[in-house]
């Protein structure tokens, strides 16, 4: 099996130790300690790092495509987002009649809007399975869409990353305007249960931390699968050559669509996850900034590395609550700095410190020849 | 009424009945058969007329200025450039027109490109795996293994290529004269069965051109090769059969000494040195 390999690889293991480490470790420190202990980690701080969670998943997905196949999609937030709003409706639709209008069915802001029936689109979404099943195939069917139109007519390079970013820019204003139905620029808001659970309750906030490790920890060792297999190193040989690619009698547009697809769903995943944490979805998630900002955490924790994408995401989100909480107008400096450092002293991003570091070590305990061969063997 | 009496002639041939993956059908002679192909870019005719024929397992060489449509008549054949008129088959039996790229490749047409191309971030081993002659659908590629068979097999064209010492080293680390002869081997490991070279001996040294004339004359005959070359020495050395092309199409074809005794090739090439 395919998803067996990264399981047997050290670095997969070594990334799986840390994060599992890490969600043991919060989860204890959160429930055994007292509060005021200096030990403590207060839920707050433990959904924090949930939000980070979520945004390390996105990068992976990030750096999936744009790693291992050269596609640069400035719109990766697009398909974030749309997860994020399928799981906000299933979030909506538990309300119930708690909302501040008491409407049974409908969610405040159609009430508001004297609209009198739900959407045809917003039914089902009381259903937590229909709703988490929309989280993977709506961005997966947009991406499939788009993909298809773009990859066929072999649109690559810079080319392809405007029109992701016109995809995003697209689905933002779509999603301000009121009429269709997703509560305008407000967005969705004022959610009360998860699956039964109360969202605001502390042991719900830790479960939905913990969720979002192992979806991270899911996701992450699916693209360590794709890329470790023989289709990674296809992926590759089309982001590098993709003509010779296509000569050797690959259909790059299909390796392209495929990988896009999973990333995508990903990338929905993470979304959804991000929403019942937050506890808003507005359309400000599918602003080409933010779709911009995951390409900058992707590129300072080091490209094509995977967990280079992890360490980026996480990094600059402490960088960014710190600096906002210190000297909020500063942060856009601040990260337009950190960007250029990283691109002038490590062009491999943060994972190129590392890879140095691992490098150095081999080569004082054994010939550098001797290392690859082994890949090979378990390949 | 029509449509009945086609079902009722018992001599015609329906093409829902031809298996589209059928094996390449030789047994008519020729394996490449271009007829009256043109091609213009932008009013620039840079395929006028050509008419080619490759037979089965023969090593041909194709010479011609620069410009002469040697490359673009390369695209034509492997579903690159689609012509504006004119017929494309390989065998009897498959019209190169209707195809892409990838179903052409599959059919068993290798290309060497003019600048040599290797996927230099995949270590050499890799890059060789990539050109097996395999099931290159998406999921049959996720879920491929490397078997033992596929290493000996790999293994076999790393001796012959000589890069048997680099298998785990990236690709991008050869010499131009190394990459060349890689990206030979990738055509090998596809197993074609009519080899595309667009001018494999530019940056070798004279040793590796006599190598790299060795491996192709020995290809003949199992596989059919075209060699598109401006060496003249080199294809004196493995030519047996010469198409000179000019302006998109053929000035003359034969034997090395015929070709180079032609008035009108002398004219074109005036000053080239043939």
């Amino acid at each position: 099996m395919w998803l067996k390999r990264p399981l047997q690889e050290r670095s997969t293991q070594l990334f799986l130790g840390i994060l599992f480490a890490a969600l043991v470790l919060v989860t204890l420190a959160n429930l055994l300690f007292p509060e005021g202990h200096p030990l403590h980690v207060t839920t707050y701080t433990v959904t924090l790092m949930g939000k980070y969670l979520c945004y390390a998943l996105l990068a992976v997905a990030v750096d999936l495509v744009w790693g291992y196949l050269g596609i640069l999609s400035l719109g990766h937030g697009a398909f974030f987002a749309l997860g994020g709003y399928a799981m906000g409706m299933y979030l909506m639709r538990q309300i119930g009649d708690r909302g501040v209008y008491g409407d049974p069915v409908l969610p405040d802001f159609m009430v508001f809007l004297n609209w009198q029936e739900l959407p045809w689109y917003w039914h089902g979404f009381d259903m937590a399975w229909f709703a988490f099943a929309m989280v993977l195939l709506v961005p997966g069917a947009l991406a499939l869409v788009f993909g298809w139109l773009a990859f066929r007519s072999r649109v690559t390079g810079v080319y392809l990353s405007i029109i992701t970013q016109a995809l995003t820019f697209a689905l933002m204003l779509a999603f301000f305007r009121n009429e269709m139905g997703f509560g305008g620029n407000n967005g969705l808001t004022d959610f009360r249960d998860i699956l039964g659970f109360n969202l605001r309750s502390d042991a719900t906030r830790l479960g939905l931390f913990i969720a979002t490790g192992i979806a991270l920890a899911i996701g992450y060792v699916v693209c360590r699968g794709i890329v470790t297999s023989k289709l990674g190193r296809v992926s590759i040989a089309c982001r590098d050559a993709e003509a010779r690619t296509r000569f050797l009698g690959y259909r790059v547009e299909r390796v392209q669509l495929f990988v896009f697809v999973v990333s995508a769903m990903l990338a929905g995943v993470a979304g959804a996850l991000y929403v019942p944490q937050v506890g808003i979805i507005n359309p400000s998630e599918f602003s080409p900034i933010f779709s911009i900002e995951v390409v900058v955490w992707v590129a300072l924790g080091g490209r094509a590395t995977l967990y280079g994408a992890v360490i980026g995401a996480i990094l600059v989100n402490y960088a960014k609550t710190v600096f906002t909480g210190v000297m909020p107008d500063a942060w856009l400096f601040a990260l337009g700095a950190l960007f250029v450092i990283v691109t002038v002293f490590l062009p491999q991003g943060i994972a190129g410190l590392i890879k140095k570091r691992r490098k150095a070590d081999d080569d004082q305990d054994n010939d550098p020849e001797a290392e690859p061969t082994n890949r090979e063997a378990t390949a | 009424m029509s449509f009945l009496s086609q079902l009722a002639d018992r001599e015609q041939v329906f093409t829902f009945l031809t298996p589209t993956d059928s094996p390449v059908d030789v047994r008519h002679g020729p394996i490449l058969y271009l007829e009256d192909v043109n091609v213009s870019f932008d009013g620039f005719k840079a395929i006028n007329n050509l008419n080619l024929t490759i037979d089965d397992g023969e090593l041909r060489c194709i010479i011609g200025p620069n410009g002469a449509g040697k490359t673009t008549m390369m695209d034509i054949i492997t579903g690159k450039t689609r012509p504006d008129t004119g017929s494309v088959w390989f065998g009897s039996r498959h019209n190169l027109l209707n195809m892409n790229e990838p179903d052409i490749a599959s059919l068993g047409i290798g290309r060497k490109f003019q600048k040599p191309t290797v996927f230099e971030a995949l270590t050499i081993f890799e890059n060789l795996e990539l050109a097996m002659a395999t099931d290159k659908r998406i999921l049959p590629t996720l879920t491929a293994r490397m078997l033992p068979e596929y290493r000996e097999r790999i293994e076999e064209v790393l001796e012959t290529i000589g890069l048997t010492e680099l298998l785990s080293r990236p690709a991008g680390i050869l010499s131009h004269g190394q990459k060349q002869w890689l990206e030979i081997g990738m055509l090998l490991m596809q197993r074609p069965r009519l080899l595309l070279v667009d001018e494999p001996v530019a940056g070798m040294t004279e040793q590796e051109m006599e190598r790299t004339a060795e491996l192709l004359t020995s290809l003949a005959g199992k596989q059919s090769v075209v060699v598109v070359e401006h060496d003249m020495g080199f294809v004196r050395s493995i030519a047996r059969k010469v198409t000179v092309l000019h302006q998109g199409s053929v000035l003359a074809e034969g034997s090395m000494d015929q070709v180079s005794n032609d008035p009108e090739v002398v004219k074109v090439y005036l000053g080239e040195g043939i």
